[in-house]
């Protein structure tokens, strides 16, 4: 259903609000009447898809911040998923 | 490194919380209590002024009563003193809130505040004026609510002539490019619609749709023989659904809330009485639950006395419900207690008498046969033309609640 590539450019789904919660200690994603909290990775990955990276650079600043390698697998698994449930959309 | 997330809390409708408890609980210095959560959800009734009569209402029955409306600045406070405790998603409701003039004000200051904001409506008093200062204002999200997908059904149930109206604000929601949420309520006399109800929200390009069941409380309580489905209608209703669902798919969600009495264990109401949830009624009031004003032998707290973290953490009426010293057998010795937590505690009264039993859903409820009659009775044939319903209006509050005026 969503075909994400390296240069597919996510972004939040109309209607989705990501903000980080104190009192929660995490990052949760909200939206009508509901509300996602999120772990670690998924808060770091849904912050930088602002319509403006693509996967491929969201990959590698992930990479960077955390002195590690070989996410871009985990990244685009997880960015499909969250289209498929319209956390994120894609613009060509 | 694996993304994936850790909770997720199902939507939120306004009668039922489908919701894993938080895990980041505050740590309470009195130990033998269990340890209390933010109040995620707040629902501000910000009124009981209403120009619908819904006939299946939630609203207490005796609203004719409540006195003085709280002041704008009140509510301000409220929005302020929950959002510190961890409050995210709010609900603004009634009545129809559109009727107070400062709803834009309450909104601008719980968007600033990081509240996501849902207006809950009838979509009367929605003008275009107004719908452009709430975007202003921040508004993240309206719930238009239907009474069915015809005009007569919808006129007749609301008494009220709206349908046309209710057409165009569901236009202008999305003029103004808003997720919308239609809210349709099903019993008895529209749950046969529902294929049409989906046809008309799919024209009117709703993105969700929610197709709650009756919950029976208030002026549905008071309605119930004429309002309850039968089994059969029910069946149709979620086959219907599937169908839409197939065909659709992910394009509009649609959740279907099922009608509790056709159940054999309870909804897991409000994820338990003050775990998640708070509501502040027109007057003050607050209450772990919208409809657990009628709970006897109850005092609940006013903001209009009490600080908003002394009403969520410490106040009796918030405690009473909280963990399971208070259950009854069955409950008491079920494992299941942790899942569905004795169910409602107001429809437990309701039926039963006593807030503390199970709720009668329940099959393991010594009651379940008060449930299972009110089915039978459903599944008579149909015979009313055009029934009798006691419409949500102020002359028959003051009749049923013997406050005569």
């Amino acid at each position: 259903m969503s075909d994400i590539v390296a240069t597919s450019r996510p972004a939040l789904g109309r209607g989705f609000r990501l903000q980080w919660e104190a009192a929660q200690n995490a990052h949760v994603l909200l939206y009508p009447e509901g509300m996602v909290k999120l772990n670690g990775s998924a808060g770091e990955i849904l912050k930088r898809c602002n319509g403006k990276r693509t996967v491929l650079e969201i990959v590698q600043d992930l990479e960077i911040a955390f002195g590690t390698m070989g996410l871009s697998a985990d990244v685009m698994a997880f960015v499909a998923t969250a289209v498929n449930k319209k956390w994120l959309e894609v613009h060509p | 490194m694996s993304a994936h997330t850790e909770t997720q809390t199902g939507r939120l409708t306004e009668a039922q919380v489908n919701a894993p408890g938080p895990d980041t609980a505050v740590a309470q210095p009195e130990s033998d209590r269990a340890p209390v959560g933010p109040p995620f959800w707040l629902l501000l009734e910000l009124t009981y002024t209403c120009p619908l009569h819904c006939a299946f209402c939630y609203n207490p029955t005796d609203f004719a009563r409540t006195q003085e409306e709280l002041p704008t600045e009140d509510w301000l406070r409220v929005l302020r003193e929950a959002r510190a405790l961890g409050a995210v998603q709010l609900g603004l409701s009634g009545g129809e809130p559109l009727t107070r003039d400062d709803l834009e004000i309450i909104v601008a200051e719980a968007h600033s505040l990081g509240f996501y904001t849902n207006l809950v409506t009838s979509g009367v008093g929605l003008t275009e004026a107004r719908i452009k200062a709430l975007k202003a204002a921040g508004l993240d999200h309206i719930q238009l609510s239907f009474q069915d997908s015809t005009r007569e059904m919808n006129d007749f149930l609301s008494s009220t002539r709206t349908f046309e109206l209710k057409s165009k604000v569901a236009a202008l929601i999305k003029q103004y490019d808003y997720p919308m949420v239609l809210n349709v309520v099903l019993h008895r006399l529209n749950i046969d619609h529902v294929e049409e109800i989906l046809d008309m929200a799919e024209r009117m390009n709703a993105d969700y749709v929610e197709l709650a069941n009756t919950q029976y409380y208030g002026w549905a309580w008071h309605n119930r023989d004429r309002l309850l489905p039968s089994r059969a209608q029910v069946e149709r209703a979620e086959a219907a659904t599937a169908q839409f669902r197939e065909r659709v798919g992910e394009r509009i969600r649609v959740y279907f809330v099922v009608p509790d009495y056709f159940e054999r264990r309870p909804k897991p109401c409000m994820n338990g009485l003050g775990s998640l949830f708070l509501t502040v009624t027109p007057d003050g009031t607050a209450l772990p639950c919208h409809a657990a004003r009628m709970l006897p032998g109850m005092e609940f707290p006013n903001v209009r006395q009490a600080s908003v973290e002394w009403i969520w953490r410490d106040s009796p009426g918030f405690n009473r419900f909280r963990g399971d010293a208070w259950m009854k057998e069955p409950c008491r010795s079920c494992p299941e207690k942790t899942k569905d937590f004795g169910g409602c505690r107001c429809q437990a009264y309701l039926m039963t008498g006593d807030p503390t039993n199970a709720d009668p859903v329940c099959d393991l409820s010594p009651y379940h046969h008060l449930v299972t009659e009110a089915v039978a009775r459903a599944d008579r044939p149909y015979v009313e033309e055009k029934p009798v319903l006691i419409f949500r209006d102020a002359r028959n509050s003051r009749t049923i609640t013997g406050c005569g005026g």
